[in-house]
């Protein structure tokens, strides 16, 4: 069921969703309300991922679409036109597309403030261009969970970095997110093969965020000095750790089929696919608690890990010291000055 | 028992709940690989926790039937049931890492020979896939032979693994026909694998609806304090299907619904209905609560009048015409089996005295579905008129364990209107539209639970002979007594039943 309000009001829409859920005959049970922040280009593919992932997460999905106008003449019409879905092909729960026109552009918090599910938690997501600082965004401070894509960015290193600033409880990124099976699969051969480690590297595409936070994680964890060095792709390439019998490699060249040789044990295949969005922003809801893994990794900065070029292929040169105890100053809330990491 | 592999890991941190538990280096070897069972449910859930990546790099498969294949016939085998049957769609990257340790071995059961070539696989796969020694056999066989295997594996050196290593057995119920049956098998099988490396699957217990129960009863407070017999009035468990005995006529016939069901499934779900709050939720607080409760379980002491068997007969179900069970194929048409059951428990503790327990089981009832019906006392108190709450009728609050995974909240609630009149309504929380997509199979949690060495949703050895003298005198006193009442198939059991609990002035709820 669709229904089109043009030059409405969050009132209406809120009477709109009650008449659709009736006439679906659909009473679902709502977990959280996730807000979606874009623009009017970028919104259909965010929405179709996020409607997938409310099949696992039923939720009522809040699109909000800036249209601030170009001319003078556009801005200074505010208008609000909703459309509201319910039921059908949207996965489960229910759909409001907000486009807000004009001046009304600058001021979503008043529309979705009154959308919001009752008692439930909101996410808050930037699929491109998030806000400087998610947690003091008037739209971010009504979320517990508020979702940036470093990898969307111009600059996905600066970007981190400025995360790292920034960091509040309950921010993530989906950099971190696409992680998640590398770190799986790294701490399964860590559990099987307890060596001590001496360095690290991490190979991965360049403008790809989730190596340096691969990267980041891996120092910060085990305390050594990591390399970031720069591979043709696609994602992450291949880790390596050193220990004293030889190297653990995750090896990745296809985006798929990963090799995981560790020493002493045979090779084995390990499938390591990327996921799609949907699966992303599925995991992301899986769990609203603040993520502290994630702050310890991206907070320690990326200007901890060395390049290859600055240090020579064996990294045994004066490198910038292995920084794990900048992470552990406490308020250490400003990320170590980075030397030139791209 | 071993500690756990991840403890000097610095990769993982408890802060870190993102990364998945996910087995140590291991395999699995199923006996009886060619079975519905295996096809249908042991490969795919196989397939959907590699998928999901939760199995270790490295996990081997290792086949073992009376045929005559290869390798390659077997991954052939596999990769058919995968397709047709995992619920997580198929990738090429995620099979050609199952498929690389997938072995297969041809043999019977009574056959060295094919014993030892499974220890040489066995090894081989530690060398080249560095399984470590870690190794679970699934025997999905029928119970006539679980003492051949596990003797030949004893006898070639397989139950015990190297140090640090670990190998674990797996078996399916029927857990015994009777308790001394139950209890042989156990010291057959005890005699071989220490009793904390016996895994008993109820695939019940790996249900999400099922341990479910456990989190609306203890993670919530407002289930909790009416939770007994002082507002409880009784508790009804059905598990009914809607098919026939179908191709198991040779296993079914002369067991039947009672020992097939009730003695595992509805206990187990009673156990867990009425146990007190469990000190942990490890496995053995686990046992010790519900091996309580199942203490506390009393029968009837007239079991004519409180317990009732039936047998169907010929009739139209769901619109379709079947055969009675005497006309199915292979069975005696003298058959005295029970294709269903009914019958009362009673707890005697504090928490339950008084309150009745219905258990009920049967082939071709109505549809098929499982649900534990909580059923309130009335209001001891009405201000309202007797016929403004003409229509009023329990409380209650119902567990729908399948299909349509739910709870449901049923209370009385006023019909708009000037007059006053009180109705029955609804409240559902529906798990299957929340989670369709990605909860996972009951075979995959308890796959999984088995390489990981966690045997919370296992049934001990002592549940299973303690739920074996609960039902032994029904099957004695129904050996003696009479003969099943026949019901017609599609209806919801026989007359006898309803007569059972209008009895107690009750009646059965229509699931």
């Amino acid at each position: 069921m669709k229904i089109d309000l043009t030059d409405t009001t969050s009132s209406q829409i809120n009477g709109a969703l009650i008449q659709a859920r009736r006439a679906v005959g659909s009473a679902i049970g709502m977990v959280l309300t996730l807000v979606i922040v874009t623009d009017e280009g970028n919104h259909y593919d965010a929405l179709k991922a996020a409607s997938e992932a409310s099949k696992e997460h039923p939720c009522r999905i809040l699109v909000v679409i800036k249209r601030p106008g170009r001319s003078p003449r556009e801005r200074a019409t505010a208008r609000l036109d909703a459309e509201v879905r319910v039921g059908g092909e949207v996965g489960n729960g229910e759909t409001v597309l907000l486009r807000l026109h004009g001046e009304r552009a600058a001021h979503a918090y008043s529309v979705v403030l009154p959308l919001l599910l009752p008692d439930a938690p909101t996410v808050v997501w930037w699929p491109e261009d998030a806000p400087r600082d998610p947690a003091e965004d008037l739209l971010g401070t009504l979320a517990q969970r508020r979702i940036t894509d470093a990898a969307a960015t111009e600059d996905p290193v600066a970007a981190l970095r400025l995360r790292a600033e920034v960091y509040a409880p309950g921010d993530t990124d989906l950099a971190w997110t696409r992680l998640t099976p590398w770190r799986s699969v790294l701490a399964a051969a860590l559990d099987q093969k307890q060596a001590k480690i001496s360095s690290a590297r991490v190979e991965g595409e360049e403008y790809n965020p989730s190596t340096e936070l691969l990267a980041l994680w891996i120092a910060e964890r085990l305390g050594v000095p990591v390399e970031r060095a720069v591979s043709a792709g696609p994602g992450i390439t291949a880790v390596k750790l050193s220990t004293e019998d030889g190297t653990i490699c995750l090896d990745r060249p296809d985006g798929a089929l990963a090799t995981l040789s560790v020493p002493g044990q045979p090779d084995r295949h390990v499938a390591l696919h990327r996921r799609a969005t949907a699966e992303l922003i599925a995991e992301e809801l899986r769990r609203l608690d603040p993520d502290e893994a994630y702050a310890q990794a991206v907070r320690l900065g990326v200007g901890a890990l060395r390049t290859p070029q600055e240090d020579g292929d064996d990294g045994d040169d004066a490198a910038p010291a292995p920084s794990a105890p900048a992470a552990k100053k406490p308020g250490g809330k400003k990320a170590a000055p980075a030397k030139s990491a791209s | 028992m071993s500690g756990s592999p991840s403890a000097g890991n610095p990769l993982r941190g408890p802060q870190d709940r993102r990364l998945p538990r996910i087995a140590g280096p291991s395999g699995l070897v199923i006996f009886g690989v060619t079975g519905d069972l295996s096809r249908k449910k042991l490969m795919p859930a196989v397939y959907d926790l590699a998928n999901r990546g939760l199995l270790p790099p490295g996990f081997s498969l290792v086949g073992f039937a009376r045929r005559d294949w290869a390798d390659e016939d077997f991954c052939a085998v596999v990769h058919d049931s995968v397709k047709q049957h995992a619920r997580t769609p198929f990738r090429e990257e995620v099979w050609r890492q199952l498929a690389e340790g997938m072995r297969f071995v041809p043999g019977v059961f009574d056959d060295d020979q094919a014993f030892a070539t499974l220890r040489t696989t066995m090894e081989q796969l530690d060398k080249e896939r560095g399984t470590g020694g870690n190794f679970a056999f699934y025997l999905s066989v029928p119970p006539k032979f679980f003492p051949t295997v596990v003797r030949q594996l004893k006898k070639h050196g397989l139950s015990e693994g190297r140090e640090n290593s670990w190998r674990r057995a797996v078996i399916e119920k029927p857990f015994g026909h009777d308790l001394s049956s139950a209890q042989e098998l156990n010291r057959v099988v005890h005699d071989v694998f220490p009793a904390h490396e016996v895994f008993r699957i109820d695939h019940y217990l790996g249900k999400e609806t099922v341990q479910n129960i456990l989190a609306l009863r203890f993670a919530n407070t407002m289930f909790e304090p009416i939770w007994n017999r002082s507002y409880v009035d009784h508790v009804q468990i059905t598990m009914a299907e809607d098919i026939g005995i179908g191709g198991r006529a040779g296993y079914y016939d002369g067991i039947g619904s009672a020992r097939d069901v009730i003695q595992n499934h509805l206990l187990q779900l009673l156990a867990l209905t009425a146990m007190e709050e469990p000190s942990s939720f490890d496995a053995d607080a686990l046992v010790t609560e519900k091996l309580k409760v199942l203490q506390a379980v009393k029968l009837p002491a007239d079991l004519g009048r409180h317990t009732v068997r039936g047998q169907y007969t010929a009739g139209w179900q769901g619109g379709e015409k079947v055969r009675g069970y005497l006309d199915e194929e292979g069975i005696d048409p003298a058959s005295v089996t029970d294709t269903f059951a009914a019958m009362r428990l009673e707890i005697d503790n504090r928490r339950w005295a008084g309150v009745p327990f219905y258990l009920r089981t049967g082939k071709r009832l109505g549809r098929r579905v499982t649900e534990i019906a909580v059923v309130f006392q009335r209001a001891p108190y009405s201000p309202f008129d007797a016929t403004d709450t003409q229509e009023l009728g329990h409380n209650a609050l119902v567990i729908r364990v399948q299909p349509d995974e739910g709870v449901t909240v049923r209370f009385g609630s006023k019909v708009p209107g000037t007059q006053m009149e009180i109705r029955d309504v609804t409240m559902d929380f529906a798990y299957g539209e929340s989670f369709t997509e990605s909860s996972p199979e009951a075979y995959e949690r308890l796959l999984l639970d088995v390489l990981l060495g966690d045997a919370n949703l296992f049934p001990r050895h002592q549940e299973v002979e303690r739920s074996w003298e609960i039902l032994d005198p029904v099957e004695e006193y129904w050996a003696e007594h009479g003969k099943p009442e026949p019901y017609t198939a599609g209806t919801w059991g026989p007359r006898a039943a309803d007569d059972m609990l209008a009895r107690d002035g009750r009646s059965w709820r229509r699931p």
